[in-house]
């Protein structure tokens, strides 16, 4: 599988991606800038963590009107695969591919700490490597992860099993609605979470637990 | 809009710049003439005792500041350190006090920002972070306000730029009640044939100007300006500066493809003082004159001054000189990241400092002479008297299990997680030991094995006892935490943070604590490499805690052999490894007389660096070795709280047993040096174990089995058992619920 990750000024967990990627599946991605006129052709677009723009504005807006999002939203309406973490997530929001939004944690501060994630829903592509109610160790490091929706599209996104990881065991480190961490678009080849699997691939970072997405997503066995 | 360069300069002027008469007295006999108004500024800016050392250049010198491994010592941006296969750890503490105290979030993260940056024009790409912050009294009126507004501003900048915080330091005592310490630490990553220097080399280049605009942020920030230009006060108020760490992201990514290029001679980031210093270090360095054409700085607000320009602290600046062939190259570097790139000078060959404003000529002044003929000061000093002995038999009583459980869960042991967990302590995905242990480590990406323990240290109660034991005993106790991951230490940057000079007993203080920062070095090999003098901390004439933070840096081969903190398994034996015969004798000035009975009486413990060379190199050979399964060394609170942090991190109890001919608190809490307690996966009446002890006995390192892991309870002989859980309970309790704002 082919991969491609986003850069935006501001974004500082693009090395950590690209190095999971790269360790995971053998091959680098390529690394667009987000002037690039164009996106290679790739199978999956990465959208890391980090300060797009400084997130001056709401976290990941700024990010989400740059011209290079036109090219991501026509990559998922091929039914391509995105994957966006942390501030890749919040420009997901921002940018419409995905519902809900993400506001400042609920102890008003910056957090990274290790929390419990469940995955909810094991039948996509992302989590694959994973089995459903699976409990898995898994870094967070933000200031503005607590997701929020109306009712009607909670309902939604529970219902579709588009859930697909929930802070587990009392590990919520931000307030996040019925404890969610990770949710798909309606066609499931779009996902966005705040947690960093990214740092859990090796031994160096203490335990591989989040090597299991990559696996997975690049039809690696875990 | 006009400027009025070639007013008078009245003596109420020249105080306002922070300058003694004897010294315009010198800048007039150096000029041969008065200086006009910008040049007046510019000679504050650089003999300030921020940029001149003055009062500490003849004590700074006494320093061991070279070594095999040494590239680069004080005096450049930050120290640069040889770690093998062509690579180099860059590194540099750096404070920012008063700021820090006036407005906390942007005094706190601006100092991260600069201390970045120092690392950064290097040419190393920054990995690692720490922070010793110190802050008054937990129930002083200003301390929580204080507390949560310096964390999130570090945080606000660290977490944004991308670099991991491995560790630091946060104590309270009601000396800082009025000036707290902020010391913020940064190293980074370079390939030894690719460091930059500030130094300028060749006539006619041009003088490049990199990334954020100049504001009068900061401007007389430590030079006042005086009020006698009535019109002018509202423009030159002082501010402190405001950080952007969005900016300072894209210059590092700038700087570092920049310097890829080829393009880059000189650099120099502008920090305190920013246009002229920089500047001035440039063209003196490379023994240069250099032209400035201040119509050419991007400023961010109109009608700004040559005055104001020259001393702007605007922050995520740069000053560089370039090959005039790549300057093409080089702009479209800048342009890419969105950062302003404008030649404002060159180089020039008759080392005058010319600044140019409106076809005018506002400053010209010989460069050398501004850096070079600082004034340097040997102060008065007067050594202070260490306090007398505690008497014989003077051993407060206490429960010990009440007594430990009291010591970690108080301020100065409980644990630090309500201000570590809002700093990015795993980006980069590198961090093989996060905060809460001896040192942090990270692995050095590219490499299979190699990793760097970074560790931040001093102990202002025994410096104030005794300034000379207590500089001692900060450079070993960095060294002993670098040493108990089992990092050889290489080097280190030292903090000097004290009251006011002109004093003879703070000058004392200061000549003392670099006496014994200078004597450890030696006996440790553990050059200072870097640093930064904080003078005149100090609140309605008192002044703060000495406090000279050592910065370490410290190479481990291999990081799968690292020790960390926590117990590992059941069963293992415990040693206390460099302990005296009676294990622990020294109650002065330790956390338990502190905390438990408040007395701050008794001399500082005793540094023996030879003993304390010998031990650490024993316990780094026994941890490279794979035998030791654990490894902590003991600080404040003694073996007593030694062994529990090493039960809380793990969850495992131990059983330890007293010795029966000395009072179980000094055993437990007396805080003599030099000592570790080791565990070990090893038969205790084996073989192995024997050799061990057979090799410490002829190094002359007492290394007693005083106990072994397991349970949930940590026992420490006659006492009442305190459950793990109990002791892990206080530990996290105390900085939550005291910032949540229940009773200090």
């Amino acid at each position: 599988m082919k991969s491609a990750v986003i850069v935006f000024p501001g974004l500082n967990r693009d090395r950590d991606m690209i190095a999971a990627l790269t360790k995971v599946s053998g091959t680098a991605p390529a690394t667009v800038w987000h002037q690039d006129a164009d996106i290679p052709d790739v199978d999956l677009i990465v959208i890391p963590g980090g300060f797009s723009y400084g997130d001056y504005l709401r976290c990941g807006a700024i990010a989400a009107r740059s011209p290079i999002m036109d090219k991501v939203r026509a990559h998922a309406a091929r039914g391509g695969k995105v994957l966006g973490v942390c501030n890749g997530f919040q420009i997901l929001i921002e940018a419409g591919l995905l519902p809900g939004a993400l506001m400042r944690n609920m102890s008003l501060k910056f957090v990274c700490r290790e929390v419990k994630l469940e995955v909810v829903n094991a039948d996509t592509d992302f989590t694959r490597g994973y089995t459903k109610g699976e409990v898995f160790r898994c870094p967070v490091a933000h200031h503005d992860g607590n997701f929020f929706a109306d009712s009607d599209t909670i309902a939604r996104l529970e219902g579709d099993g588009r859930v697909a990881f929930r802070y587990a065991e009392g590990t919520n480190p931000n307030g996040s609605i019925n404890d969610i961490a990770g949710i798909f678009n309606e066609q499931k080849n779009v996902l966005g979470l705040m947690p960093h699997p990214e740092n859990l691939i090796e031994a160096a970072h203490g335990g591989d637990d989040g090597r299991a997405l990559f696996a997975g997503l690049l039809g690696k066995a875990a | 809009m006009t400027y009025q360069n070639n007013i008078t300069i009245t003596p109420q002027l020249v105080a306002d710049h922070g300058l003694k008469p004897d010294e315009f007295d010198k800048i007039v006999a150096l000029i041969g003439r008065q200086p006009n108004y910008t040049e007046l500024g510019i000679f504050s800016a650089m003999w300030n005792e921020h940029c001149s050392y003055k009062s500490s250049k003849k004590w700074l010198k006494t320093l061991p500041t070279s070594g095999p491994r040494v590239i680069q010592g004080p005096g450049e941006n930050a120290g640069v350190v040889d770690i093998g296969d062509g690579q180099a750890i860059v590194f540099k503490m750096e404070s920012h006090n008063h700021p820090s105290f006036i407005e906390p979030y942007q005094g706190a993260g601006t100092g991260m920002g600069g201390i970045l940056r120092d690392v950064f024009t290097m040419g190393a790409r920054p990995v690692a972070a720490m922070n010793a912050l110190r802050f008054g009294s937990p129930d002083h009126e200003k301390t929580r306000h204080l507390v949560s507004g310096v964390v999130a501003g570090i945080g606000g900048y660290g977490n944004a730029f991308g670099v991991p915080t491995v560790g630091g330091e946060v104590e309270f005592d009601e000396r800082y009640n009025g000036n707290i310490l902020v010391n913020a630490f940064a190293a980074g990553l370079a390939d030894t044939d690719k460091i930059f220097y500030s130094k300028a080399e060749g006539v006619g280049l041009p003088v490049v100007y990199l990334g954020a605009k100049t504001g009068r942020d900061g401007v007389g920030g430590a030079t006042m300006a005086s009020a006698e230009f009535g019109d002018d006060i509202e423009e030159k108020r002082p501010t402190v500066q405001v950080g952007d760490p969005f900016t300072e992201k894209r210059l590092l990514e700038a700087c570092l493809e920049l310097m890829a290029t080829g393009a880059v001679i000189a650099i120099q980031d502008m920090g305190a003082a920013g246009l002229t210093c920089s500047a001035v270090e440039m063209g003196a360095k490379g023994d240069l004159g250099i032209e400035l054409n201040l119509d050419m700085v991007p400023v961010r607000e109109t009608a700004m001054t040559p005055y104001e320009m020259m001393l702007s602290e605007s922050q995520e600046r740069m000053l560089m000189v370039l090959h005039p062939e790549k300057e093409a190259e080089a702009r479209a570097v800048f342009v890419k990241w969105e950062l302003d790139f404008a030649t404002v000078g060159k180089t020039t060959d008759d080392l005058r400092f010319r600044v140019m404003w409106q076809g005018e000529e506002v400053a010209n002044l010989p460069i050398k002479e501004l850096g070079d003929e600082a004034p340097e000061y040997d102060r008065p000093w007067m050594a202070s008297a260490p306090p007398a002995p505690l008497a014989a038999g003077d051993v407060p009583q206490m429960d010990v299990a009440d007594a430990l459980l009291k010591l970690i869960g108080g301020h100065q042991s409980a644990s630090r997680r309500w201000v570590y967990e809002q700093y990015d302590t795993l980006i980069q995905g590198n961090s093989l030991q996060r905060p809460g242990g001896d040192a942090g480590v990270i692995r050095v990406e590219g490499h299979e094995t190699k990793g760097l323990a970074f560790s931040s240290d001093v102990t202002p109660r025994y410096c104030e006892a005794d300034p000379y034991e207590g500089g001692k005993q900060a450079v070993a106790e960095c060294w002993r935490n670098l040493t108990a991951t089992g990092a050889e230490p290489l080097a280190a940057t030292d903090n000097l943070n004290f009251g006011n000079p002109e004093r003879p007993e703070i000058m004392g203080q200061l000549v003392g604590a670099i006496k014994g920062i200078g004597e450890a070095c030696l006996a440790l090999d553990f050059p200072i490499v870097s640093g930064n003098v904080s003078l005149y901390n100090e609140t309605n004439g008192r002044g703060i805690l000495p406090t000279p933070t050592i910065g370490g840096v410290g190479l481990l081969p291999d990081w799968s052999q690292m020790a960390r903190i926590g117990f590992a398994a059941a069963n293992q034996v415990i040693l206390l490894v460099g302990a005296p015969a009676n294990r622990g004798t020294h109650l002065g000035q330790s956390i338990y007389l502190r905390d438990l009975f408040g007395r701050k009486d008794g001399p500082a413990p005793h540094v023996d660096l030879a003993h304390e060379r010998r031990t650490g190199d024993f316990v780094r050979k026994l941890i490279r070795s794979g035998v030791v399964t654990a490894c902590h060394d003991l600080s404040d609170g003694g073996l007593g709280l030694g062994l529990a942090e090493m039960a809380v991190a793990s969850g495992i109890g131990a059983t330890v047993t007293d010795l029966t001919d000395q009072d179980p608190i000094l055993q437990y809490f007396g805080e003599d040096q030099g000592r570790y307690l080791v565990t070990v996966n090893l038969d205790p009446q084996g073989d192995d174990l024997a050799a061990l002890w057979k090799e410490a006995e002829s190094l002359g390192i007492f290394a007693p089995w005083i106990g072994t892991t397991g349970g949930e309870t940590l026992v420490l002989g006659a006492a009442r058992p305190v459950a793990v859980a109990a002791l892990k309970s206080a530990h996290e309790g105390w900085f939550p619920s005291y910032m949540d704002g229940k009773a200090a």
